[in-house]
C-alpha cells in the first residue's frame, strides 16, 4: 500500500519534471525560431520530411473518410427524406473535426514518430552532441526546423484531407446514391460558415501541428540514449499526442462551438 | 538522397495543393463566396413572433438572398422581436413600403425573412393627384419628394411573424368550433 | 609545472558527480600547448567526462576548468559556443551526421559557422579530406564506412575549423592494427603540422605512450601518476605499474568488493 503511494508520487513527480523540461524546450525552440528565416532551405528540406511524405497517406484517409461519411450519411439522411442535407453533413463534419483530428493522429502516427525517432537516433549516436562541440546549437539547427515544418505542414494536411473528403462523399452521395448534385453543394453552401467553420477548423489543426510537434521533438530529445529508450520515446509520442490531440480538441470545440 | 532541387519542387507542388485545398474549402464548400462582409445597409422590422429565426438567417425577396438577419433582441415596450438586418448595397432600390415575413423553408426547413415589394411612396405624387382631385395648387412643403427606398435605419412597418403549427392548428380548431365566422384579420399592424 | 602562457587547459580541484557515485574527487590537471597529452585510465573513471566539462557540456560540481584564460562554467551560451569554435571532439564512433555524407559532413562545420563560397568550402573539404587519405571517399554515406575510415572522418570535420585543441576520446578502441597505426600516425602528424594542442583519452597503453609528450593517469576520481611515458614506467607507484604492465591484481582488486566466497556459497545451501 505504501509502496504504491510511493510509486505514484514518483510518477507524478516525474511527471512534472517532464513538463518543465518540456517547456524550457518549446522556450528554447521558439527562441532559435527567427534565426530559421535566414535559411530557408533548412525549413523547406523539413516540410518535404514531414509534410510531402505524409501527403500520400492523408490523401488515401480523406478519400475513405468522406466516402464512409456519405455512405453513412445518406443511410440516416435518406430515413427523414432529407438526404439533399448529406453535403451539409459531410462538410461539416470534416471541417469541424474530422479533417482536423484525423489529420493529426495521422501526422502523430507519420510524422511524429518519424521525427522522434530521428531525433532520438541523433542523440543516441551522440550525433546532437557533436554539433554542440562543433558549436552548433542542436535545438536552433535540427529541433526548430522540425517544429516549424510541423507547424506549417498541418493545416495544409488538414485542408487537403477535408477537400478530399468532400469530394468522396460527393463521389459516392451523387455519384453512386444519386443525391441531387445542386443540392449537395448548395446546402453545404448555405451551411457552412467561414469563419465559423473553416477558419476554426484551421485553427484548431494550428494547434494539433503545435502540440504533435512538440511532443515528437521533446521525446526524442529528452529520450533514453539506447536503442530501447528511443523505441519507447516513439511509443509514447504517439500515445501522448493522440491523447493530446484528444483533449485539447474537446476544450477547443468547447470554446469555439460551445456557444451557439 | 534526394537532391534540393526535386525537394524543393516538390515542397511546392505540396504549398500550392495545400494553399489549392483551403480555397476550395472556402469557395465551394463554405459561404464566402455568397458573404459581402460588412458592406450593405441595415434595416429593421419589429415581428410578434420571430421564434426559429436566427442570426444570419437569410433575408430573401423573390428567392434571391439580399442580406442576411445580423441581430434579434427584445422590445419590453411592445413585446415584440426586433429584428435588424443587413441588405447589401447593390439592392439600394427597395420600395419604402416592402413587408417581411417569417417564412419555412419546405416544411420543417430553416426560417428566413421574406421580403415582399410594396409601393415606393412619393408623398408628391400623392399630393399632386389629391390636389388635382380637390381642384387646388399641390403643396409639397414638408413632404418628401421623390420615390422612397429602403435605406439605413429604416424601419419595415409591414410585418408578419413566424406561422407556429400549435398555433395555427389552435386557431383553425376555435375557428371550426365557433358559430361566429370571423373573417381572417392580418396578424399585424404597424 | 611550466609557465602560465603555455598552459592551454587548467583545470583545478574538479569535482563532479554523477547522481550518488562520484566520478572526479578533486583533480589538478594542465594541459600544455602544442603538445599531445594523454589521460589515461580503467574503463569508467570518466574520461570521456573529463573531455565534456572541458568541452563545456557538462558543468562540475566544484572546481574550476580554464580553457585559453575562458572560465568555461562560467561562461553564456554564445560566448562558449564561440570558444567551442576553437575545440574539436572526436567522439568514441566518431558521431558523423547520418544524413548526410562524407563531403557535407566535413562541410558540414563550414557551413554552420562561415560564410565561405561553395567552391571555397569545397578546396578545403578536399584538403581536410586529403590529410586524412580519404579525398576518395568524399561521396560515400557515412553508414558505408569501416569504423576506422568513420574516425578520420570525424577527425577532417574536427579540424575542419582550424581548431587550437583537439580532444580524442578513445581513438583507438576497437581498431585493426593497420588503421589503428594509421590513426597515430595521423594524430601526431596533425598536432605537429597544425600546431594544435591534443588531449588523447585512452587505456591503449602502447599506442598512447608512443605519442603522448606528458600522461596523466586517472583511477577512482584522483590522478595516481603523472610524468612522461618514461618516467610512468620508472616509477614507483603501484597502481602505475599495475596498470601499465596490466596485471589483473594489485591496488585495483580483480574482485568487484563482494562477500567472503565462502559464506555467499554456504549461504545458498542453508536455503
Amino acid at each position: 500500500m505504501r509502496n504504491s503511494i510511493e510509486n505514484l508520487g514518483h510518477k507524478g513527480l516525474d511527471f512534472f519534471q517532464r513538463l518543465g523540461r518540456g517547456n524550457i524546450l518549446f522556450a528554447h525552440i521558439l527562441i532559435g525560431i527567427p534565426g530559421l528565416f535566414l535559411r530557408p532551405s533548412l525549413i523547406i528540406q523539413q516540410v518535404f520530411s514531414v509534410g510531402v511524405l505524409s501527403f500520400v497517406i492523408i490523401l488515401v484517409s480523406g478519400l475513405f473518410v468522406g466516402m464512409v461519411l456519405g455512405l453513412q450519411g445518406y443511410n440516416t439522411l435518406v430515413k427523414f427524406g432529407a438526404e439533399e442535407s448529406l453535403g451539409v453533413v459531410v462538410a461539416l463534419s470534416l471541417v469541424r473535426e474530422l479533417g482536423p483530428v484525423v489529420t493529426a493522429l495521422l501526422f502523430a502516427g507519420r510524422a511524429g514518430s518519424a521525427l522522434t525517432a530521428e531525433i532520438g537516433l541523433m542523440k543516441a549516436t551522440e550525433q546532437l552532441s557533436a554539433m554542440e562541440m562543433m558549436a552548433v546549437d542542436p535545438i536552433r539547427r535540427v529541433l526548430a526546423p522540425r517544429f516549424l515544418a510541423g507547424f506549417i505542414s498541418m493545416p495544409f494536411l488538414a485542408a487537403i484531407f477535408s477537400a478530399v473528403g468532400v469530394n468522396g462523399g460527393y463521389f459516392v452521395g451523387v455519384g453512386l446514391l444519386g443525391v441531387d448534385e445542386g443540392a449537395y453543394w448548395s446546402q453545404m453552401q448555405a451551411n457552412v460558415d467561414y469563419e465559423g467553420d473553416i477558419i476554426n477548423g484551421v485553427i484548431k489543426s494550428f494547434a494539433f501541428g503545435v502540440v504533435v510537434t512538440w511532443i515528437a521533438v521533446f521525446e526524442g530529445h529528452d529520450a533514453i540514449p539506447t536503442s530501447e529508450g528511443v523505441s519507447r520515446a516513439t511509443t509514447r509520442t504517439v500515445v501522448h499526442s493522440a491523447l493530446a490531440i484528444l483533449a485539447l480538441d474537446f476544450i477547443l470545440t468547447a470554446l469555439m462551438f460551445g456557444e451557439s | 538522397m534526394m537532391t534540393t532541387r526535386t525537394t524543393e519542387l516538390l515542397v511546392g507542388i505540396f504549398i500550392v495543393i495545400g494553399s489549392a485545398s483551403l480555397f476550395m474549402l472556402a469557395m465551394q464548400v463554405s459561404n464566402l463566396s455568397t458573404y459581402s462582409g460588412d458592406e450593405g445597409f441595415e434595416v429593421e422590422a419589429r415581428f410578434t413572433d420571430a421564434s426559429g429565426l436566427k442570426v444570419r438567417s437569410p433575408v430573401v425577396m423573390a428567392g434571391v438572398t439580399l442580406g442576411r438577419v445580423t441581430n434579434i433582441s427584445f422590445d419590453e415596450q411592445t413585446f415584440k422581436a426586433v429584428v435588424k438586418m443587413k441588405i447589401e448595397n447593390q439592392y439600394s432600390k427597395l420600395p419604402i413600403k416592402t413587408s417581411a415575413n417569417i417564412y419555412t423553408a419546405g416544411l420543417l426547413g430553416e426560417k428566413y425573412v421574406g421580403l415582399l415589394p410594396g409601393s415606393v411612396d412619393d408623398q408628391c405624387e400623392d399630393e399632386k393627384l389629391a390636389a388635382e382631385l380637390e381642384g387646388r395648387a399641390p403643396d409639397t412643403q414638408g413632404l418628401e419628394c421623390g420615390p422612397q427606398y429602403l435605406a439605413q435605419g429604416t424601419t419595415i412597418e409591414f410585418t408578419q411573424g413566424s406561422l407556429v403549427l400549435e398555433k395555427l392548428i389552435a386557431q383553425f380548431v376555435s375557428q371550426m368550433g365557433s358559430s361566429d365566422s370571423k373573417k381572417d384579420e392580418p396578424e399585424e399592424h404597424p | 609545472m611550466t609557465e602560465q602562457a603555455d598552459i592551454l587547459v587548467k583545470v583545478r580541484d574538479l569535482h563532479f558527480s554523477r547522481g550518488s557515485r562520484k566520478i572526479f574527487d578533486g583533480i589538478d590537471l594542465d594541459i600544455q600547448r602544442g603538445k599531445i597529452t594523454a589521460i589515461m585510465g580503467p574503463s569508467g573513471t570518466g574520461k570521456t567526462t573529463l573531455l565534456r566539462l572541458i568541452g563545456g557540456q557538462l558543468k562540475p560540481s566544484s572546481g574550476s576548468v580554464h580553457v585559453d584564460g575562458h572560465h568555461i562554467e562560467r561562461l553564456r551560451h554564445r560566448p562558449l559556443y564561440q570558444l567551442r569554435k576553437s575545440m574539436g571532439l572526436l567522439f568514441q564512433n566518431g558521431a558523423l551526421l547520418t544524413d548526410l555524407n562524407v563531403f557535407d559532413n566535413v562541410a558540414f562545420p563550414l557551413r554552420e559557422h562561415t560564410d565561405l563560397s561553395e567552391s571555397m568550402i569545397r578546396d578545403l573539404v578536399l584538403m581536410k579530406l586529403h590529410a586524412v587519405g580519404l579525398r576518395g571517399a568524399r561521396d560515400m554515406m557515412t553508414t558505408e564506412l569501416s569504423g576506422g575510415m568513420a574516425r578520420r572522418v570525424a577527425l577532417a570535420r574536427a579540424i575542419a575549423l582550424d581548431p587550437k585543441l583537439l580532444m580524442y576520446d578513445e581513438p583507438f578502441t576497437g581498431q585493426d592494427p593497420i588503421s589503428m597505426g594509421v590513426l597515430v600516425r595521423l594524430i601526431r602528424a596533425l598536432n605537429d603540422a597544425l600546431g594544435l594542442t591534443s588531449i588523447i583519452v585512452s587505456h591503449d597503453i602502447a599506442e598512447t605512450s608512443s605519442i603522448a609528450d606528458y600522461i596523466y593517469l586517472l583511477s577512482d576520481g584522483k590522478v595516481v601518476g603523472q610524468g612522461t611515458a618514461d618516467e610512468l614506467n620508472n616509477s614507483s607507484s603501484e597502481w602505475a605499474q599495475q596498470f601499465l604492465q596490466g596485471r589483473d591484481d594489485g591496488p585495483v582488486p580483480f574482485h568487484y568488493p563482494a562477500n567472503d566466497y565462502m559464506t555467499d556459497l554456504l549461504s545458498g545451501l542453508a536455503k
